[in-house]
C-alpha cells in the first residue's frame, strides 16, 4: 500500500481528514452503544431484545440480513432516521437560543476530548512506535479533564434554559456530582504521571507516553498500571462513572424523582445529541483508563505490542501494525463499554446524599491517602 | 405481646464498601445475561393454554351437528355487562331437528363487553356456550368486534356430549307413541 501519496498532502487537509474519519467512526459507535445497552438489558432481563425491524429490500439476503435483525442493527437505523426526522418542537417556556445551544454544547466537549486521545500506534520502519492520535499533546491528560469537565455546562444550561424545576433540579445536581467526582479522578491519575516522569527525563502528561512505559521489558516495566495501582484505577473507575453520568451515578436524570433530568423537555434530534455525547463521553472514558490503567494497545502485561509484531512477523510494516493496535485498542474499550453497560444494569441508583457522601467522604480521602502513599513509594524507590 | 429484641450486628469493612456485594450482583446479572431467554416471540410462538382457561365465549354443535343452543336466553340474563343478544327462532316442523323447538335466530356476543367471566357457560342448561382457548380478538371497528351466530359456530366447533338428552327425548316419544308400556 502507497502510504506516501496520503503523507504528501497539506498538513491541514490531513489533520482534517483525520479529524473527519474519528468523527465519522466515533459518531456511529456511540449511536450503537445504544443499541448495545438496549441488547444487553435485554439479555439481562431474559428478553431477546429489539430483534424485528429489518428493511423489506434488505430481507432476501441470506444469513447476515437475519443476523443484523437478531442484533437490531436496522432498528438503530430506523430510530437514527426517526430522530432526526421526528417533529421537534421547542416547548413555549423555555429560553430559546440556551435551549438550543445546550445540545449543541454537549456534543462539542464529546467530539473534541477524543483528539487527545490516542487509539493505536505503529510501528514505523526503524522500529520506533508512533501514535496514532490527532493531537498528540504533551498535556493530553490535562486536555482530557479540562474538555471533559465543559460538558457540565451544557447539562446545566439544558436544565437551566428549560425553565422547568425537574430539568432545574437535574441541572444543580448534575453540576454538584461533576464538581465532586473531578477532584478524586484528577487526584488518583497522579500517582500515574508521578512514575511516568522518572526524574532527569521530560517532563510529560501524554497519555501516549503513559502507554509507552507500560509496555517496557522486565517484570515491573511491562505491568500495567491497572495492577501496580489498582487503588487509583477503582477510583477512577468510580468517578469515571460519575462523570459520564452512568448508573449508578446518573443523578442528573434519575427518572424516578426527576421525570427525565436535564433533558425532560428535551424531545426528538436535541435529545438524541445529548445521548449521543454522554456515549462519546463513555467510550473516550473507557479510552483513557485504557490507556492509563491497561496497557493501552498492549496485548498482554509484559507482552507489548513490538514483542507481538515480532512474533506475528509485521515489525516492518506500519499499516498493519497500526490495525493491529487499534484493533486490539478497540477491543479493550469495547470490552470496557460491555462493563458499563453491566454495571448499569445490575446497580440500583445511589441517593443524591449517598452520592455526595461517597464522592466527598470517602472517595477524595481515600485519593489523597493513596496519592501519599505513591508518592512516599515512588520517592524511596527513585533514590534507591 | 413479647418483645423480642433482634440484635443487629454492626456491617463489617467488606459489606461496609459493597465491594462483595456489587460483585457478587455482576455474577447474578451474568448468570442471566449468558442463560436462554424467558420470553417468548409473541405471534410466532404461541403459549399453552392450560385447561380450564376462559377464553371467548362460543358456541358449539353436538357430535350430530345439532346446535345445541335452544335460544332459552338464560345466558342472555346472567351476563353481568350484558353483552348478549339472542333473537329466539322456532325450528321449522319438517326438520329432522324440529323436537327440539327451538334455536336462536341470533345470537350476538359483543365482545367489547364481555369479561370473560364464564357466567353464561356456568347458567347454560344445554352446555351450548363454551368460553374455550381462543384468546386473541381484533378488529378496525364496533362491527367488527361482535361475534354473530355463524362466527360463534365457527369458533366453537363441535364438542363431546355424554348425554343426547334431547335425542333420549325423542326415542322415548316415539316408543310411547308405538304402544308404549305405560
Ligand atoms: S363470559 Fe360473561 S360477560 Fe362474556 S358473554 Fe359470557 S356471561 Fe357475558
Ligand atoms: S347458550 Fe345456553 S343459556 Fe344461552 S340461550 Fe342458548 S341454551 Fe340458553
Amino acid at each position: 500500500m502507497d502510504v506516501s501519496l496520503y503523507f504528501n498532502l497539506p498538513a491541514w487537509l490531513r489533520v482534517t481528514l483525520q479529524g473527519v474519519a474519528v468523527i465519522v467512526v466515533l459518531f456511529p459507535l456511540a449511536a450503537a452503544c445504544s443499541m448495545a445497552e438496549r441488547k444487553i438489558s435485554a439479555w439481562i432481563q431474559g428478553r431477546p431484545g429489539p430483534n424485528r425491524t429489518i428493511p423489506p429490500f434488505l430481507a432476501w439476503i441470506p444469513v447476515v440480513a437475519p443476523l443484523l435483525q437478531k442484533l437490531g442493527l436496522f432498528q438503530l437505523a430506523a430510530d437514527g432516521g426517526k430522530f432526526v426526522f421526528k417533529e421537534d418542537p421547542i416547548p413555549g417556556h423555555v429560553n430559546k437560543v440556551y435551549f438550543v445551544l445546550a445540545p449543541i454544547l454537549a456534543m462539542i466537549p464529546a467530539l473534541t476530548t477524543i483528539a487527545v486521545v490516542p487509539f493505536g500506534a505503529y510501528l514505523d520502519s526503524a522500529g520506533r512506535t508512533v501514535p496514532l492520535v490527532l493531537a498528540n499533546v504533551d498535556v493530553g491528560i490535562l486536555a482530557v479533564f479540562a474538555v471533559a469537565s465543559l460538558s457540565v455546562y451544557s447539562v446545566i444550561l439544558a436544565g437551566w434554559a428549560s425553565n422547568s424545576k425537574y430539568p432545574f433540579l437535574g441541572g444543580v445536581r448534575a453540576s454538584a456530582q461533576l464538581i465532586s467526582y473531578e477532584l478524586s479522578m484528577t487526584l488518583s491519575v497522579l500517582p500515574v504521571f508521578l512514575w511516568v516522569n522518572a526524574p532527569g527525563g521530560p517532563g510529560t502528561l501524554s497519555l501516549f507516553d503513559a502507554v509507552q512505559s507500560q509496555s517496557q521489558p522486565g517484570f515491573w516495566g511491562g505491568m500495567w498500571y491497572g495492577v501496580l495501582m489498582p487503588v487509583s484505577a477503582f477510583i477512577f473507575l468510580v468517578a469515571l462513572f460519575a462523570e459520564t453520568n452512568r448508573q449508578p451515578f446518573d443523578m442528573p436524570e434519575s427518572e424516578a424523582d426527576l421525570v427525565g433530568g436535564f433533558h425532560t423537555e428535551y424531545g426528538a434530534f436535541k435529545w438524541s445529541l445529548f445521548f449521543v455525547a454522554e456515549y462519546c463521553h463513555m467510550i473516550v472514558g473507557s479510552g483513557v483508563f485504557v490507556l492509563l490503567f491497561l496497557g493501552g494497545w498492549n496485548p498482554l502485561p509484559w507482552v507489548s505490542l513490538e514483542t507481538l509484531a515480532g512474533w506475528l512477523h509485521l515489525a516492518g510494516s506500519p499499516v498493519l501494525t497500526g490495525v493491529l493496535a487499534t484493533l486490539l485498542f478497540l477491543g479493550k474499550v469495547v470490552a470496557f463499554i460491555f462493563f458499563f453497560m453491566w454495571v448499569r444494569w445490575t446497580l440500583p441508583r445511589f441517593r443524591y446524599d449517598q452520592v455526595m457522601k461517597l464522592g466527598w467522604q470517602k472517595l477524595l480521602p481515600l485519593s489523597i491517602a493513596n496519592l501519599i502513599v505513591y508518592a512516599i513509594v515512588i520517592a524511596l524507590i527513585e533514590r534507591a | 405481646m413479647p418483645v423480642i429484641p433482634v440484635e443487629r450486628k454492626p456491617l463489617t469493612l467488606a459489606e461496609r464498601t459493597y465491594l462483595p456485594q456489587i460483585v457478587h450482583g455482576l455474577k447474578t446479572t451474568f448468570r442471566h445475561l449468558v442463560a436462554p431467554n424467558v420470553t417468548l416471540e409473541y405471534p410466532e410462538q404461541r403459549p399453552e393454554i392450560p385447561g380450564g382457561y376462559r377464553g371467548v365465549p362460543t358456541l358449539v354443535r353436538d357430535p350430530n351437528g345439532r346446535e345445541k343452543c335452544v335460544s332459552c336466553q338464560l345466558c342472555e340474563f346472567v351476563c353481568p355487562p350484558k353483552a348478549i343478544r339472542i333473537t329466539p327462532g322456532e325450528i321449522a316442523p319438517d326438520s329432522p331437528q324440529a323436537h327440539v323447538e327451538r334455536a336462536p335466530q341470533a345470537f350476538d356476543i359483543d365482545m367489547l363487553r364481555c369479561i370473560y367471566c364464564g357466567l353464561c357457560q356456568e347458567v347454560c342448561p344445554e352446555e351450548a356456550i363454551w368460553l374455550q382457548t381462543q384468546y386473541s380478538m381484533t378488529g378496525y371497528t364496533r362491527e367488527e368486534m361482535v361475534n354473530h351466530k355463524d362466527r360463534l359456530y365457527e369458533l366453537g366447533g363441535t364438542l363431546p356430549d355424554a348425554h343426547h338428552k334431547w335425542d333420549k327425548k325423542k326415542a322415548a316419544e316415539n316408543a310411547a307413541a308405538h304402544g308404549g308400556h305405560h
